[in-house]
């Protein structure tokens, strides 16, 4: 099924996800879609799948223009989505979860249905057993029972978000066969990634994203440098810390060993000396949480040793880790960093680092105004945290971290901020580093990273690779975020 | 905020409270009675004379208490709905006090040695909740109800066992407490101001603590982001077992109340809690979590709750009618809450 | 002495109120909803179906008017929490309590008055049986209605489609949207559905086990059980119905222990079961806590083994939406 976007806008507010977007995507090919995270990928892919109804424009299918309104609607006509995390139902069995949503009789037929789980299965070379329950289904295979699900509701474009992300190089192995397949067989698949290499060896033609916009459309295969400067942008962006006076060791990751429930660190090692600046590198999901978590004491290393100022720290509790200087600034800005329903004068108060007993307001007052004044956030002390705009709230989440600290990890610490404020609170952090703070912070923006770090860590599916910053430039930096020199 | 969104948040709630009278009115008519002539005894149950004043005085207090204690639970995001349950262990633990020191210490000092006992043992009681929830995965709700039956069973069982009156043991309770060791009131006004002041001094006190000290910031930081509070280094088991052991010991104060009270009948008896734990929440949900509206609020349902009691005697109506107008009250404020913040968020896109 | 199958035919005959209840609360939790009002529900829907059956003189009336109030309440929280998005539990407590003082109010004229009942019904042929003639053939029309309820919730939500939509609705109501299942509305007809059998557990009482209307009503407390063993059902039809009928084994348990000790007051065995009941229920949910897993690993291997069997088998998953609110995304 041939598939045409054309003219797709969608905005959120002041954010325009997707500016204009026009793709088309012939039947039976394996068509990449490339970019960084934000630039418009999902929202694109969303818009497709019928979850999102775009502001303008207007899909074709088949050369048949279509509403698609939800996203159940969006299967019966053909077009069928794969999440990164598959949206199925870990408490039910692998067969119900097949069965769920299929326009079924009023009785369901079990037997019948195992019956052609396990032939679709079966053609595609996947071993799944019906009568399994889903929680104890790898992540892989979950989303082979979804492919073989949509496939059996006949879906006939199948988009995959970011599939690769969680599974093992085996699954990985198996699911690029079981796409070529796909296609051998009429169906038209999109491959939405931001790992380079990956859509350079499985797609035959790619369309690469950036900041809502089709920045290019080429045939496979294409020399990575062009790929990179598509997803980027052509800034020519080179290193320019070297040479930085550094101090004592502040946190020393020893053969640390660290995982959840999607990817595992191994053995990484690492030394962090005071008043250094230390970006880390990586698309979403590729290690770099969680090594940072574990830093701040919030996620324990499963082998090796955590160092604070040769202080060891291996599992002991986040509370430790507060008390022995390590400031941690979460990403969710309202999940996890600020509390909704209280002001900024509260939020000062809260972190008072000598509380008596009853609350100093007036001194909570003061607090609230000077941090006000020193990271320019607009809002009142009496505002409500929910009521600042989202640069603002990153502003106060920086300016409610401790004065003094000996590390501050931060997860996207200027993200949703303006050139100008983002030159401005980077004009504090230096002033701390120079005090002696150590920074660790994780950034998508490759200029951020390259200007305002010392070394960078780029994390690739776990891997992790250290890169001097100085001399470096954008066009190398994007190639091993993509993936480039990780075998 | 400007002027205009306050006043629709006045006016939605007067509305309400107009509403639930008219509900109310109606159920009056189907039942065959005056409206006017049942509200009318209801307040002259309340306030017609200086005895019924005084028992709506005594009503007034264990609400003040609960309602402190709730104020308390709720910032930090629980339903302590085993409040019922802490007013019993409150009482029990009174009563057994008062036994056992009946003929040893001066009233006085039996009397304040009976309250402690009681705030111990309501406040063991809510920790109890509030560990079973923390530590044993169980729902704060069902950990809290399952501890109130518990309470109401163990009463049943001191009352007709171990504590049962000399002769005949029956549910009307335990033997009664001699005056001596009654709260003191005053001449013709039956009413003990120990008991009223405590319940105003724990509301300004809980009020005070809440917005005031650094306790009642964190505890109301975990109500409102638990995951926020937890990495701004807040305890969360701490603060959260202290909020629990602070509302039942309120509670439990409440339970001595009930049984030292100058209105009380002055022994322990099953379902001692007459309700009030619960009446609490509906107050304190009324106010929206507000201590200064909840000392007024508290004081009309007691008007309400005793007033009601006329009709029982008087024409045959059940004084649950109090606990209808009550209920309607705050179903129509949650229903009215609604609506205004759908139509503000309909507002702002 | 005593004969077994009398005894169980009387538990089976004062099982429907909580069964229906449980039952009723099963499906509307199943869709992520809490019904907390069950208690006072049970009161309201218990006096509306005797005042119909006794003005209509229509039992069956009687039940369906009793059907249609647990449904208007059941409605008012569902209205309450997913269209007004306000907190469930407040609003199921408040009518918990409003529920519970309107019956007492409108029941005044009700008391102790005589009134139509379910008529006793064994089935031809098969009531003298032995054993299970009793239990299963030799009862009302109501005690086999509960009986069919249980087959056919279980049916519904185990070998229907809808029924398996239901299921993945609580457990993941974004999942269930992807797959076609329009979650407000589904979640609004299981509340109804499950608030019209909590009427019909009322009814069961006013008209069949214990006729008539009294105060104070002998079915108090009854609905916060309901939910506990909800909860112990593992929201699971057959688990939930063993649950309701174990409370009402407990119940009778205790009036025929009362006989055989007299001396020990009535009132103390008409409270034990609740207490019971709750104990049961932690034993349950001990199986989730994660200090239950440290404590295990001190005990030697075999011992553990068998505890984890137990727990697991006892362990009980809540549908994960339960009381959240669903926005589409």
């Amino acid at each position: 099924m041939k598939v045409e976007l054309r003219g797709i806008s969608k905005h959120f507010g002041p954010i325009r996800a997707n500016d204009g977007v026009t793709l088309s995507i012939e039947s039976g090919t394996l068509h990449g879609l490339l970019g960084e995270n934000g630039a418009g990928k999902s929202t694109l892919m969303k818009i497709l799948s019928g979850f999102l109804s775009p502001d303008r424009g207007e899909i074709l299918l088949d050369g048949k223009p279509i509403h698609l309104h939800s996203p159940a609607q969006s299967i019966a006509v053909g077009v069928g989505m794969l999440h990164q995390d598959p949206l199925d139902f870990s408490a039910l069995r692998v067969i119900d979860n097949f069965l769920l949503g299929s326009p079924e009789s009023w009785w369901l037929d079990r037997h019948r249905n195992r019956n052609r789980l396990i032939e679709l299965a079966s053609q595609f070379d996947f071993r799944l057993n019906p009568d399994a329950l889903l929680s104890d289904l790898s992540i892989g295979e979950r989303q082979q029972l979804e492919i073989i699900r949509l496939l059996g509701l006949g879906v006939r474009v199948l988009i995959l978000d970011e599939p690769t992300t969680a599974i093992s190089s085996q699954q990985k192995e198996k699911l690029f066969e079981t796409l070529r397949r796909l296609t051998e067989q009429g169906k038209t698949v999109i491959f939405v990634s931001h790992k380079l290499e990956e859509v350079r060896s499985l797609c035959s033609k790619v369309s690469v994203m950036a900041h809502g916009k089709i920045t290019g459309e080429v045939p496979m295969p294409l020399p990575t440098e062009e790929l990179v400067q598509m997803m980027f942008g052509q800034a020519v962006m080179v290193g320019k810390r070297c040479a930085v006076p550094l101090g004592d060791p502040v946190l020393e990751l020893e053969n640390v060993t660290v995982s959840d429930w999607r990817l595992e660190v191994k053995s990484l090692s690492l030394e962090v000396r005071a008043g250094e600046v230390i970006g880390l590198a990586g698309l979403e999901g590729s290690g770099q949480h969680l090594v940072l978590k574990s830093c701040a004491g919030l996620q324990r290393p499963s082998v090796g040793h955590i160092r604070i100022a040769t202080q060891e720290m291996t599992g002991r509790p986040y509370r430790d880790f507060t008390k022995a200087g390590v400031a941690y600034m979460p990403a969710g800005r309202l999940e996890e960093g600020l509390i909704a329903g209280m002001t900024l004068i509260e939020h000062a108060a809260l972190i008072d680092e000598n509380p008596r007993f009853f609350v100093d307001w007036a001194f909570a007052a003061k607090t609230a105004a000077q941090r006000i004044e020193a990271y320019n956030i607009k809002g009142q002390p009496g505002t409500l945290v929910e009521e600042l705009s989202g640069g603002n709230q990153q502003r106060t989440l920086l300016a409610l971290l401790p004065s003094q600290s000996r590390l501050l990890l931060m997860e996207h610490p200027t993200r949703g901020l303006d050139m100008e404020s983002t030159e401005y609170i980077w004009k504090l952090l230096l002033n701390r580093t120079q005090q002696g703070t150590a920074i660790l912070f994780i950034s998508s923006d490759l200029d951020e990273l390259l200007d305002r770090s010392d070394r960078i860590l780029i994390f690739f599916e776990g891997k992790v690779r250290m890169m001097e910053t100085c001399g470096t430039n954008l066009l190398q930096l994007g190639e091993s975020i993509g993936g480039k020199g990780f075998e | 905020m400007n002027n205009w969104e306050i006043h629709p948040s006045l006016v939605l709630r007067v509305f309400a409270i107009l509403l639930a009278l008219v509900f109310s009115a109606f159920i009056l008519l189907i039942l065959g009675t005056s409206p006017l002539d049942a509200f009318a005894l209801i307040l002259s149950g309340a306030f017609g004379s200086l005895a019924k004043l005084a028992y709506v005085m005594t009503a007034w207090a264990p609400l003040l208490l609960c309602s402190a204690g709730l104020l308390v639970t709720f910032a930090a995001g629980v339903w302590n709905i085993g409040i019922e349950g802490q007013i019993i262990m409150g009482a029990v633990f009174a009563t057994g006090l008062l036994q056992l020191l009946q003929d040893s210490l001066s009233p006085a000092a039996i009397l304040v040695l009976a309250a402690f006992a009681g705030l111990m043992g309501g406040a063991l009681w809510g920790i109890l909740a509030g560990a079973l929830k923390l530590y044993g995965n169980v729902n704060e709700i069902f950990g809290g109800l399952g501890l109130n039956f518990i309470a109401g069973s163990l009463t049943v069982y001191l009352v007709l066992g171990p504590w049962k009156r000399p002769g005949i043991g029956s549910t009307s309770g335990t033997q009664p407490f001699p005056p001596s060791l009654w709260l003191p009131a005053f001449n013709g006004f039956q009413v003990s101001p120990i008991e009223v002041l405590l319940g105003l001094v724990a509301m300004s006190l809980v009020a005070l603590a809440l917005r005031g000290t650094h306790f009642g910031l964190k505890l109301r930081a975990i109500g409102k982001n638990l995951r926020a509070a937890f990495l701004k280094g807040i305890p969360l088991n701490q603060y959260m077992l202290l909020a629990f052991g602070l509302c039942g010991g309120l509670a439990g104060l409440a339970g001595w109340v009930l049984v030292v009270g100058t209105s009380a009948r002055h022994n322990l008896f099953p379902l001692i809690s007459s309700g009030y734990g619960f009446l609490a929440i509906l107050v304190v949900l009324l106010t929206n979590l507000s201590a200064l509206w909840s000392v007024p609020i508290s004081f009309f349902f007691a008007v309400i709750s005793m007033g009601s009691l006329q009709l029982a005697l008087q024409r045959q109506l059940d004084s649950s009618l109090g606990g209808v107008i009550q209920g309607m009250l705050v179903l129509l404020v949650l229903v009215a809450k609604g609506f205004q913040s759908r139509t503000l968020s309909r507002r702002e896109r | 002495m005593l004969d077994i199958s009398i005894l169980i035919a009387s538990v089976l005959a004062s099982s429907p109120p909580i069964l229906f209840a449980v039952l009723g609360e099963t499906i509307t939790e199943k869709a992520g909803v809490i019904n907390l009002s069950l208690d006072g529900s049970l009161l309201l829907t218990a006096l509306v179906g005797f005042v119909v059956a006794l003005h209509t003189g229509s039992v069956l009336l009687g039940f369906c008017g009793a059907m249609a109030v647990g449904a208007l309440i059941a409605w008012m929280i569902a209205f309450v929490s997913l269209t007004l998005h306000q907190p469930q539990v407040a609003t199921g407590f408040v009518l918990t309590l409003l529920s519970r003082d309107l019956a007492y109010v409108l029941g005044i004229p009700y008391a102790h008055v005589p009134g139509p009942q379910v008529s006793h019904t064994p089935i031809p042929g098969l009531f003298d049986l032995p054993i299970v003639g009793p239990i299963l053939f030799d009862q009302n029309p109501v005690v086999y209605l509960s009986l069919l309820a249980i087959c056919l919730v279980w049916v519904y939500m185990d070998k229907t489609r809808p029924g398996l939509n239901l299921q993945g609705l609580g457990q993941r109501p974004a999942a269930a949207f992807v797959r076609g299942v329009n979650v407000t509305v589904m979640r609004y007809v299981y509340t109804l559905v499950g608030g019209a059998l909590v009427g019909l557990g009322g009814a069961s009482f006013s008209l069949m086990v214990k006729p008539g209307w009294a105060r104070p009503y002998g079915i108090e407390g009854t609905g916060w059980i309901a939910l506990a063993i909800v909860i112990f059902g593992g929201w699971q039809p057959i688990r939930a119905a063993l649950g309701a009928y174990f409370f009402v084994a407990l119940q009778t348990a205790a009036s025929l222990l009362q006989s055989v000790m007299p001396n020990i007051p009535t009132q103390l065995f008409s409270t034990l079961p609740f207490p019971l009941m709750i104990l049961t229920l932690l034993l349950v949910t001990l199986g989730n806590a994660e200090w239950t897993n440290r404590v295990l690993n001190y005990l030697p291997e075999s011992m553990r083994r068998f505890l984890i069997r137990t727990l697991k088998a006892l362990k009980t998953v809540p549908p994960a939406s339960l009381g959240t609110i669903f926005r589409k995304e």
